[in-house]
């Protein structure tokens, strides 16, 4: 069941300092357990969305850390603008996250 | 190709033509068509490999890309990483940990309208070069920084 | 007994490095810890706990929001900067995690056995009520000072334990917390250790606790470090929730005062 991801968006300047978290076990497929090896498990692609358009396709290993983070900027933002986070990971599971991008300190 | 061929042609029977093509692995999962994962680059243990797979067997050190990590990381299985690149017109950033057994990482396409920033967190099996390529108008350019790892991340 | 004694300080002694890291040295490690602590995954189970608070569960099927940490039913701004306190529902000064156990029992008919058990969940799992509610209710105190008041005679007892605890040496190794936490720059290996005996040492432990924890993937409380610091010294196991670790979080959170609460914390 994928759990929900944290986004923060936030407007520096006319740029969207965009942060995400993501709960997902990142198993390497060689960790070693009292009832076997864990199987590969990991997220292989993200895509972020900016008002629909993708501005960031990522393809990762399963060298990124557990409980995964993201961080990019994306140009030409406007407060109240939507940015979208899927992922997909190698067993097909996926998860849709959206915020809208928030003012900055 | 031929392949490619014959399961493109099944499709044009179905009735949701895109339901289908995502079944038959034509296109990623998700509302967007996203990039064929690089199976040869994250499934090789070579850099040299690596490069291959990404077109970038012709690399020029550049000082306009920054790695921002720890000199020593505390915990190698959570290192943060950041590049920054400052070459106009970056199309992608790719980050590599050149002793880990599969060294590469992690691929980040910016062509569709990020900054040239990307942030994340590798897990690291030993002290090692963390190398970045950029690639930016066709071309590609490299940085390096080392970075120590007390207690291997794996696991 | 004696001899056994000078063997245990000894061997103590020896596992501690008292050095200055060198300037280049102590930055090294701050620059992976600031882009660690900026963006935690312990934030996470923030909602976690949330979903946890607000939801009814146990034989009474009832949420916690009638729980009083200290400033009234439902009130949670502020309540864990305030923490341990007394309470006069358990004529007791209860520390956050206490306190959950409590409501946990009385307001949700949950045993309060069975919940402490769970407590400190294993690593890599999706982590305990309690770590995910202590989380959830600190963070209700970001922001905020640490602010623990001693007006009961019970609360000034119970700062004056933990002195005593913090300073005394016990069990094998001979070891008392001031040994390895009551002086700056001591390390063990590569992780250095925090000198609380200091007004900053003490206000960083009083306000990043509940963290998550790198090595293990899940959000880790105080009960918890303290769990794990008396293994580490060879002690008896301290059970979850006496009145050792309240008495100790007492006197520490109080040395921690004005300190601002930052939750998650991000520890190695």
């Amino acid at each position: 069941m994928a759990e929900p991801m944290k986004i923060r968006a936030t407007l520096q300047g006319d740029t969207a300092d965009v942060r995400i978290l993501m709960r997902h076990p990142m198993e390497t497929g060689t960790r070693k357990t009292s009832s076997g090896v864990v199987p590969l498990h990991f997220i292989q692609s993200v895509i972020v969305q900016h008002n629909g358009k993708t501005v960031l396709d990522v393809q990762w290993s399963q060298a990124i850390s557990r409980d995964p983070f993201l961080g990019l900027r994306v140009k030409g933002a406007k407060l109240g603008d939507k940015i979208s986070v899927t992922w997909t990971d190698n067993k097909g599971d996926k998860r849709t996250d959206e915020v809208s991008v928030a003012a900055g300190s | 190709m031929r392949q490619l061929r014959r399961q493109f042609l099944k499709l044009t029977g179905s009735a949701s033509l895109l339901t289908a093509a995502v079944s038959a692995g034509l296109l990623k999962s998700g509302n967007a068509l996203a990039s064929t994962w690089n199976k040869a680059g994250f499934e090789s243990k070579s850099v040299v490999d690596i490069q291959k797979s990404l077109g970038a067997t012709s690399m020029t050190d550049s000082k306009d890309i920054t790695i921002t990590a720890p000199d020593i990381a505390e915990n190698g299985a959570i290192v943060p990483v950041a590049v920054t690149s400052k070459i106009p017109n970056t199309q992608s950033i790719t980050i590599i940990a050149e002793k880990n057994p599969f060294p590469l990482a992690a691929s980040f396409d910016i062509s569709g309208g990020g900054e040239g920033y990307v942030s994340t967190r590798v897990k690291m099996g030993q002290t090692s070069n963390v190398r970045a390529i950029v690639k930016a108008d066709g071309k590609f350019y490299t940085a390096v920084k080392e970075v120590k790892v007390t207690v291997g991340g794996c696991g | 007994m004696e001899i056994m004694r000078g063997a245990g300080f000894t061997a103590g002694v020896m596992l501690l490095v008292t050095l200055s890291l060198p300037a280049a040295a102590q930055n090294d490690l701050s620059v992976g810890r600031k882009m660690l602590v900026e963006d935690n995954p312990g934030e996470l189970w923030i909602d976690q706990g949330k979903d946890l608070y607000y939801q009814k569960r146990g034989p009474k099927k009832a949420s916690l929001e009638q729980c009083d940490f200290g400033m009234g039913p439902g009130k949670l701004e502020g309540a864990a900067a305030r923490l341990p306190r007394y309470f006069a529902e358990t004529d007791r000064v209860e520390d956050l995690e206490s306190r959950l156990l409590t409501c946990m029992s009385t307001l949700q008919g949950f045993d309060k056995n069975e919940v402490a058990k769970k407590a400190i969940s294993s690593p890599r799992s999706r982590g305990s009520d309690i770590e995910a509610l202590a989380l959830f209710v600190t963070s209700k105190s970001n922001g905020m000072k640490v602010n623990v008041t001693l007006s009961h005679q019970k609360e000034y007892d119970a700062y004056k334990a933990g002195e005593y605890l913090f300073y005394r040496r016990s069990g094998q190794t001979d070891f008392s917390c001031d040994q390895c936490h009551g002086e700056p720059n001591k390390r063990i290996r590569l992780q250095d250790l925090l000198h609380m005996t200091s007004t900053a040492g003490a206000q960083e432990v009083a306000s990043t606790w509940p963290a998550y924890r790198g090595a293990h993937y899940v959000v880790r409380t105080m009960q918890w470090r303290l769990n794990d610091c008396v293994w580490q010294m060879r002690l008896p196991d301290l059970k979850y929730g006496t009145d050792y670790s309240i008495a100790l979080t007492t006197f520490l959170n109080r040395r921690g005062n004005d300190a601002v609460i930052q939750v998650p914390g991000f520890k190695r």
